[in-house]
């Protein structure tokens, strides 16, 4: 897979280019969105995206892990994972465009 | 939240912008997240996670009605992977009792 990494300020730079706010009003909003996302899911909420995807939060009850260097079991406290599910268009496009990338190769 | 009430929460906080180009921004901010990933590269928000693509290889699978071996193509297929400081405030949120040591 390419090594190239996408960051914030890529996504403020295609607001910018593609809406035309200025730079640091469309790094805002970016940030906007992203923030609006955690404390939706910090309130338990699950965020679901149509066309994108959705976010979930599962509690996971306590369990008796084991420390993989020692050997030694310690209990894994409850807690709560975000889980992340893609819808079909995202997956669809992804896998079209990498698989007929490869099949070009 | 869904996506009409996430446009709604960035156009309440923005007067100065209509609802469509909030609708526009926040269309721009997914689709481009998922044209890089279909670059293959990946999608990398500190505090918040990482979108990456992974490669599954080809396999024999089964029809569980039928039992019938079928042959399952290789696929990439989207990942996500949870930011530490977002982790970190799902669990802190509501209330203290984090801590390792803490068993009741």
């Amino acid at each position: 897979m390419s090594g190239k990494t996408l960051t914030r300020a890529d996504l403020a730079e295609a607001v910018f280019q593609k809406v035309g706010l200025p730079r640091n009003e469309s790094a805002e909003l970016v940030e906007l969105v992203l923030r609006e996302i955690v404390s939706s899911l910090e309130r338990g909420e699950s965020v679901k995206l149509s066309s994108f995807g959705s976010f979930g939060i599962r509690d996971k009850g306590e369990r008796i892990g084991r420390n993989p260097k020692t050997g030694e079991e310690v209990p894994i406290t409850p807690r709560r994972v975000l889980v992340f599910r893609a819808s079909n268009i995202m997956k669809q496009s992804i896998n079209n465009a990498l698989s007929r990338r490869k099949a070009a190769e | 939240m869904i996506k009409s009430e996430l446009i709604q929460r960035i156009a309440a906080a923005n007067p100065h912008l209509y609802q469509r180009d909030v609708e526009r921004i926040i269309n721009i901010i997914l689709d481009e997240i998922i044209a890089a990933m279909a670059r293959g590269e990946r999608v990398e928000l500190r505090g918040f996670g990482a979108f990456t693509v992974k490669h599954r290889a080809a396999r024999q699978g089964r029809n569980p009605r039928t039992g019938d071996t079928v042959f399952v193509e290789d696929k990439f297929v989207p990942f996500f992977k949870t930011g530490k400081e977002l982790r970190e405030r799902l669990n802190n949120s509501e209330g203290e009792g984090s801590s390792s040591t803490d068993f009741n």
